[in-house]
């Protein structure tokens, strides 16, 4: 646990008075302190290209009154500092009338244990493993022209101090383990990635030479694509396969359920609470509450303990995601959902593990009801225009699907969707629920934050394939 | 204020003599400070104001041929001297690359030129907001805009750049955005659209009327759009897509995308990538320029370079590093372009509309649909049906394909480049390219 005040010449008591008198006459807000220490060690063509550490401090202050936000944040923990954020607020909200509301639900539950992954393990015996990447992969076949691996760590620390001197802690460890291959043949290059990582030591995820599964992920997928053939282009049914596709839900669903585009009545869902939005049988639910994931938070970064949040129940819409402004405005509760980057950045409604829950058909099922169609295991990354609902997210592994049987690899091909419309177009949801691997980051307003997703296989009677193929 | 040359010079010393002190053979310092005041209004009222002081420091050093790096926000010389015992022991624990090195003396800027990048005007938060507010006035004059939102932003930044070679020099940089979005609402349909303008000094940006007025023509025409079938035909991409394919281009001839034989454009240097009318030229002397410079990141003096004449690649973005395994001296660009931009093309933004009986105008897309390695393109897009040169009706839910190879070949450039941002490009048409739709 850091002390923020160790190296200042500031003390605990002074900031929590400075604090208390600013927001005085608001609605809320807060002083967030945050240390954050990460590595990041990367091989790249037969070579440590990179080991690097960074150490980041700082603290960003918050007054909210009505709907308006008043931020200021500096790296100067100091007396200065914070005087002059103090009046940045101020100034700001020069007419605030408001009432603080002092309540934040407590727990004691933690979802994930205070280590420091970073110095768990030596940098030798980092790199000794990077290095054994490339060797074996390189080994593996003559067609291997590029390997590209890397560690990243990270511990952060952050402290929540509240007017009237309540204070919430965390530490949140975080590490991930990519790999990259690219294969040459005839002439044609494609490449595969994989990855996995969490809320834990890199050695838990690296046990029994687990490194050499994350390697053969990244040569298959490379492999399949160095057969793929352009993908067809138009409308046609999409089976997806469990696990990190579920970034559909994330891109086509998710980002329109957050408190803030529903407030601001700018998500297309903002008039549909309580009705159907989705066939039956599909259940979306957000978890922060996951041991060890990815996105899961022991408390958000307003000090509101993470949840289990129902969003989408048997096709009904049932809940959104929140953060404290936007819950005080929509007069509903926090759902555990407010994030932010770092202290940089003003808090967000956010995701965190992201899910839509098993139903009882088969995959199998799935491909042999699809006379034209494709099968996409694997993507990249999605986007979404939250106003018109329109998705897209690019396909890293798929196969065409002709007769009720699984045909070639196709390349690379964008799909874009209608999100409020997609879930009426789930017809079938399969048995077999899967986490992602530990990989995804969302990017909204400039700030990038750990998530989780998970799904099982879906049949989607109906999505444009990007292809070149007519 | 924005921390001044001789604080940041002081820290970049201290930092350098105490790394060579502990056993570094070579050291390079980055250290800067900007800092940022934003007012965002929503729905004519104001939102939100957010200031952001950022201090920044960046050390690598070198032990022979190996090479590691550290950075931090705290300047603090406790936190240093943890800092940089750390990076020599990391340094001296990582494996050699031969090619690890600062760069060539003789390569590195002799003069900081001044461009006139910036402007100590400092705009009060209420000036800010009285531009917003007649910014969301012009925006929301339409009984079918539903929601405005908009944002000032002010930054100032100062960097120095230290090296164990003497090098040491910075500069000092402004900016001002503004930004207006729109939501418009039909039976049928919601849509948003923005208009922007950045510039290093204030008196260059554009006035809050105009941009607010754009951002709701740009959003209204959108309503209502259809969905049209898949085919293969001609594609204008509008100014602000059309930069996004250079940037696209400026990443496919990295030296370091090259030298790892990851872009589809290895290989291709003196061959005709392009079509013969286009040329692309990195220019970084322009005056006022958001990314005129003297130097890269590394310090190596940055000239004019033509990356493609008349269609013919001509040279690669080359840094120290990638350069050394390429056999080729750094051209400067570490760190990226400087100003980029397509010459003009030959002919009327009118003609090249009409140059086709009926093609697809794009204004947005989205997703990340472009493949450096294979050059193959695919993205969701949306923007408006053409036909005898004539905006027919707006379209979305499509997606737009093809492969940069081809449609290079196949690149028309129309004449009407405006020097606005960093990238630039003129209307672009391409054909042969691949709608989804239907």
């Amino acid at each position: 646990m850091s002390n923020f005040f160790d190296k200042s010449d500031l003390n605990r008591n002074e900031a929590e008075t400075i604090v208390s008198d600013t927001l005085k006459k608001c609605d809320d807000g807060e002083l967030y302190l945050e240390n954050s220490k990460s590595e990041s060690i990367l091989l790249d063509d037969n070579k440590i290209k990179k080991s690097s550490y960074n150490s980041d401090l700082g603290f960003g202050f918050r007054a909210v009154s009505g709907e308006i936000v008043a931020y200021s944040h500096s790296n100067e923990i100091s007396k200065n500092s914070l005087k002059q954020s103090s009046e940045n607020l101020k100034s700001t909200l020069k007419s605030a009338k408001g009432n603080y509301d002092y309540s934040i639900p407590k727990s004691n539950k933690k979802y994930y244990t205070n280590i420091n992954p970073i110095e768990e393990k030596t940098l030798n015996s980092k790199i000794e493993i990077l290095n054994k990447v490339n060797e074996y992969l390189r080994k593996k076949d003559n067609n291997v022209k590029q390997v590209t691996a890397n560690f990243s760590g990270e511990q952060k620390s952050v402290e929540i101090i509240r007017s009237g001197g309540e204070t919430l802690t965390d530490v949140r460890p975080l590490v991930r383990f990519n790999v990259s291959v690219m294969l040459e043949k005839n002439g044609r290059k494609e490449s595969g990635v994989y990855g996995i990582g969490g809320r834990q030591s890199y050695d838990d995820y690296l046990t029994n030479d687990n490194w050499k599964n994350v390697c053969d992920e990244a040569f298959r997928i490379a492999s399949v694509n160095l057969d793929s053939k352009p993908a067809p282009a138009g409308e046609m049914k999409v089976v997806l396969g469990p696990g990190w596709p579920a970034i559909l839900i994330h891109e086509a669903i998710g980002h329109g359920l957050e408190g803030d585009f529903n407030r601001k009545k700018t998500s297309a869902f903002h008039n549909l609470m309580g009705q159907k939005v989705a066939s039956e049988g599909v259940t979306i639910i957000d978890d922060g509450t996951l041991d060890n994931r990815r996105g899961s938070l022991t408390i958000d970064d307003e000090g509101t303990p993470t949840e289990k949040t129902v969003l989408i129940e048997n096709g009904i819409l049932k809940n959104f995601m929140q953060d404290r402004l936007n819950a005080r405005l929509m007069k509903t509760r926090s759902t555990g959902s407010g994030r932010r980057e770092n202290y940089r950045h003003i808090v967000l409604p956010r995701m965190r593990n992201t899910m839509m829950l098993s139903g009882k058909q088969t995959q199998d099922e799935m491909i042999k009801s699809v006379d034209r169609g494709i099968f996409a295991v694997s993507f990249g990354g999605g986007q979404v225009d939250i106003t018109s609902g329109k998705f897209v997210f690019n396909c890293t592994e798929a196969y065409e699907i002709i007769n009720g049987k699984i045909g070639s690899p196709i390349k690379g091909a964008t799909l874009i969707g209608d999100g409020p419309s997609i879930l009426k177009e789930v017809s079938m949801v399969g048995n077999d629920m899967m986490l992602d691997p530990g990989i995804g980051t969302c990017g909204k307003a400039g700030q990038g934050v750990p998530v989780g997703v998970a799904q099982p296989s879906i049949l989607i009677n109906k999505m444009t394939v990007g292809g070149t193929n007519l | 204020m924005v921390k001044d040359q001789e604080y940041l010079e002081k820290k970049a010393s201290y930092c350098l003599d105490l790394a060579k002190k502990l056993g570094a053979t070579d050291i390079s310092v980055n250290v800067g400070n900007s800092i940022s005041e934003t007012v965002n209004f929503r729905n004519k009222n104001l939102d939100e104001s957010n200031r952001s002081d950022n201090l920044g420091i960046d050390i690598t050093t070198f032990i022979g041929k190996k090479k590691s790096s550290i950075s931090s926000s705290n300047l603090l010389e406790d936190n240093l001297n943890i800092l940089i015992k750390k990076c020599i022991e990391t340094t001296k624990n990582t494996p050699e690359d031969e090619f690890n090195s600062l760069p060539d003396k003789d390569l590195l800027a002799q003069e900081v030129k001044d461009f006139n990048l910036y402007d100590d005007t400092h705009l009060e938060n209420d000036s800010k907001a009285e531009y917003l507010t007649r910014l969301e006035a012009a925006a929301s004059n339409d009984k079918k805009i539903v929601n405005t939102e908009s944002s000032f932003v002010e930054n100032k930044s100062n960097f120095i750049l230290a090296n164990s070679d003497g090098f040491c020099k910075g500069f000092k940089s402004s900016s001002f955005v503004a930004y207006s979005v729109a939501v418009a609402k039909d039976d049928k349909s919601m849509e948003r659209d923005y208009e922007y303008t950045h510039k290093c000094h204030l008196n260059d940006i554009k006035n809050a009327e105009e941009l607010g007025k754009k951002a709701a023509e740009y959003t209204l025409r959108k309503l209502s759009p259809k969905k049209i079938g898949s085919e293969k035909i001609s594609i204008i991409f509008d100014k602000r897509i059309a930069k996004g394919i250079l940037s696209t281009f400026a990443s496919a001839i990295s030296a370091s995308a090259i030298s790892r034989g990851t872009s589809f454009l290895k290989d291709k240097i003196n061959q005709k990538i392009f079509s013969d009318t286009v040329n692309i030229f990195d220019k970084p002397d322009i005056f006022k320029g958001q990314g005129s410079r003297s130097f890269d990141s590394e310090g190596v003096r940055t000239d004019t370079l033509k990356l493609v004449e008349q269609g013919v690649l001509k040279n690669y973005l080359i840094d120290t590093y990638n350069g050394r395994k390429l056999n080729l001296k750094s051209n400067g660009r570490c760190g990226g372009t400087s100003n980029l931009y397509f010459e003009n093309g030959k002919i009327s933004y009118k003609d090249l509309i009409n140059s086709n009986p009926k093609c697809l105008y794009i204004t947005e897309t989205i997703g990340h649909g472009s493949n450096i390695v294979t050059g193959d393109y695919s993205v969701g897009a949306t923007g408006f049906l053409i036909e005898n040169g004539e905006f027919k009706h707006p379209i979305n839910e499509i997606t737009i394909a093809g492969n940069f190879k081809d449609m290079f070949q196949n690149l028309t450039l129309a004449n009407d480049l405006e020097f606005e941002y960093s990238t630039n490009s003129p209307t672009m048409m391409i054909e042969g390219m691949v709608v989804a739709g239907k």
